[in-house]
């Protein structure tokens, strides 16, 4: 069946761009995926939850994104009964239908069944969603033990890194496999800094969702928070005011900056060059204190409320705004010479940790890093929510996918997010900042679909007629990303990992919930 | 090379001067005199995250930058808490980072001081205690300074490991003097 038969044939989601859910049999979960994965979809995230109408059932969703928009599966499944997984149309599906047996208790029938966020602290019967009361907490865990893949062979041994790193990091653990210096295979283990958020949302009152949600991962909270706000905003066929919306833009584009800002610091000094950490963490501090001024944060973790912004932009705060972006854009482009025309740096850059286009298409590695490897996605484009029909950003895309390639998006993204700064302050409507939202409608699903820095943020929302959250799936870009990291560094020397590492920038918290 | 060279001096140094103790953050103090004064010259921080959600680390990697210019001060972060006098610790305890954090805490050579950094750090913040996570740092590790914020900001951070090593004044406001003075003052 084409895609566009399944597509036409599925209810829309309303106030959500071309997004669309239907409810399908097992035949037709696989059918929908394969067709998907046909017609060049993506998987863009998979989530169970327990079903509302029945204790010993749940509910799978996968969200594919292709050409037409977004198209959620939902497909229900009795406990005890597996159901087909999607690792073969997308590898990325294998963790997520992992961390859905952990959570929600609903098994897929791929054959890697190992637990993904479940260490020791709670017992591989208790699934933290399904339970009635909130899980008490479990005696204290011992370190528990993990089947990593083996490698064997001649002079193959094993390091194991984490999940305390060196740096000033997150935490994880990471088991590379080599022969002399160079990496065989590298293989993550992630679930260390796992705090419950899925099961900590339903706790909370759909209207405070937002502050859990900013939380997620705080580099990326604007682009979670609004996520969540547009998810609450379509359940309550709410459009917010065009200010609120040029403002919230106004945000992720200050978040892009900083997080560019500090990555292009932070890559070259992992290649030996002080003088770019020195250089970019200085003119993301400035950046950092015009913000605090202007919207009375450093990080812009409290500045999206469901119904439009916790704080309204004074004239002077959108002159001191323009000023610091275009200071800024100013002095990367001297620093963008200074690392093009560095042979050391040139020397590291160019062809670590390289994903080729095809690899990174078969794996569905999203956002930045994937643009960085051809993958010309980008959600502000491909299906824009306002202000981004108007304020039209240019994709930047390059084809190499090595860590150079990665450097020269985020160079080229920052430039481009200093030109939509100074647009959107340009055009900047007037009116309210911020209006009630009303009730959502419970038993339905909304979504939010909001491309981070990193990539695509994704938040689907229930909630009961309460008023409070039944359930709340966030989803990292990271997720996809994290796998293709141990593509990434096979053959590269295990001195260039942290480099290489740093190129994706990849979200624990994000992935760990 | 000269572009390197420009770029540098025409930016100087904007490095600030060190914030003031804060007897607010301290919860316990027990260093004596002789080895305040021994940290106090040369200070290695390990930094663990035990569950946060990022914000706090970017917030800690700031005060690398040149205007906190944490090691003008002697204080740097070092890659093993064998090497450390100084634990940073961010994050709600995930129940997943309790054996790590108390094995890095155990591994940390006595006399040792520790910071709980963050809402999260002081209280579990936002994500409590639940399955997953033991709430504050000192639920599992012995903490002498918290220092509370969403995230708090370098000043802040920096004001905390500075009061963890000095000497309690007994009142809740901040001392007249710095502790520590940065070896390269600021210009203009």
């Amino acid at each position: 069946m084409p895609m566009r038969t399944w597509w036409e044939d599925s209810p829309v989601i309303t106030d959500a761009p071309r997004s669309r859910v239907r409810q399908v049999s097992v035949e037709h979960w696989l059918k929908a995926a394969t067709d998907a994965a046909a017609a060049g979809g993506q998987l863009l995230a998979l989530w169970a939850a327990p079903d509302p109408r029945e204790a010993s059932a749940a509910v799978i969703r996968a969200a594919l994104l292709t050409h037409l928009g977004l198209l959620v599966l939902e497909l229900r499944v009795h406990d005890g009964d597996l159901y087909p997984s999607l690792h073969e149309l997308f590898p990325a599906a294998s963790r997520m239908q992992r961390a859905a047996f952990d959570l929600a208790g609903a098994r897929s029938d791929d054959l890697d069944s190992r637990p993904l966020l479940r260490h020791a602290a709670w017992p591989a019967d208790a699934h933290p969603l399904r339970l009635g009361a909130m899980p008490p907490a479990y005696a204290t865990p011992a370190a528990d033990s993990y089947e990593f893949v083996r490698v064997e062979g001649d002079g193959v041994h094993e390091i194991p890194v984490g999940p305390v790193h060196a740096g000033v990091i997150e935490p994880g653990h990471f088991r590379f496999s080599i022969v002399g210096e160079k990496v065989l295979r590298l293989e993550e283990r992630l679930g260390y800094v796992h705090k419950g958020i899925e099961r900590r949302f339903t706790d909370l009152p759909a209207a405070a969702g937002h502050r859990l949600a900013a939380r997620v991962s705080g580099d990326s909270a604007v682009a979670f928070s609004w996520a969540y706000s547009s998810a609450l905003e379509s359940l309550c066929g709410c459009t917010i005011p065009r200010r609120a919306a040029f403002l919230r833009a106004l945000c992720l584009e200050v978040e892009r900056l900083q997080n560019h800002l500090g990555d292009l610091g932070a890559l070259g000094n992992d290649a030996g060059f002080g003088f770019g950490l020195s250089q970019f963490s200085l003119l993301k501090e400035q950046l950092l204190r015009t913000v605090e001024q202007v919207f009375g944060q450093r990080y812009l973790l409290d500045a999206v409320v469901p119904g439009g912004m916790r704080v309204d932009l004074s004239a002077q705060g959108a002159r001191a705004l323009a000023a610091r972006t275009a200071a800024v854009a100013v002095a990367a482009g001297h620093l963008k010479e200074i690392y093009d025309e560095h042979s050391g740096l040139r020397d590291r850059f160019v062809g670590a940790g390289q994903v080729s286009a095809e690899l990174a298409r078969r794996l569905g590695l999203l956002g930045l890093a994937g643009r960085a490897s051809g993958q010309a996605h980008d959600a502000r484009v491909d299906l824009p929510s306002p202000p981004y029909d108007e304020i039209v950003p240019a994709k930047i895309v390059r084809e190499d996918g090595d860590v150079a390639a990665r450097v020269t998006v985020r160079f080229e993204e920052l430039q481009e997010s200093c030109r939509l700064v100074g647009l959107l302050l340009e055009h900047m409507p007037q009116g309210a900042y911020c209006i009630d939202i009303g009730r959502a409608a419970p038993d339905t699903l909304g979504i939010g679909l909001i491309e981070g820095w990193r990539g695509p943020v994704f938040m689907a929302l229930e909630v009961d007629s309460g008023g409070m959250i039944r359930r709340c799936h966030p989803h990292d870009p990271s997720w996809q990303n994290w796998p293709v990291l141990e593509h990434a560094i096979i053959g590269n020397i295990v001195p260039d990992f942290p480099l290489i590492n740093k190129s994706f920038n990849l979200s624990y918290s994000g992935h760990d919930l | 090379m000269l572009k390197t060279l420009r770029q540098i001096t025409s930016i100087g140094i904007v490095t600030e001067p060190a914030p003031h103790v804060d007897d607010a953050l301290r919860l316990r103090e027990r260093l004596n005199e002789r080895i305040r004064t021994v940290l106090g010259r040369a200070l290695c921080v390990r930094h663990i995250d035990a569950g946060s959600c990022n914000g706090c680390e970017l917030e800690i990697q700031a005060l690398n930058n040149p205007i906190y210019n944490l090691e003008g001060l002697g204080i740097r972060f070092v890659a093993s808490p064998r090497h450390a006098d100084l634990l940073l610790v961010t994050g709600p305890v995930s129940r997943h980072m309790e054996v790590a954090l108390r094995r890095t805490f155990e591994a940390t050579p006595d006399p040792k001081l520790v910071v709980a950094l963050g809402d999260c750090g002081c209280t579990g913040g936002i994500f409590g205690e639940s399955y997953a996570t033991c709430g504050r740092v000192s639920n599992v590790i012995p903490v002498d300074v918290a220092v509370p914020g969403c995230p708090p900001s370098p000043t802040r951070i920096l004001q905390g490991i500075l009061t963890a090593l000095a000497r309690s004044t007994g009142s809740t406001e901040a001392g007249d003097t710095p502790l520590m003075s940065n070896s390269v003052l600021p210009s203009g």
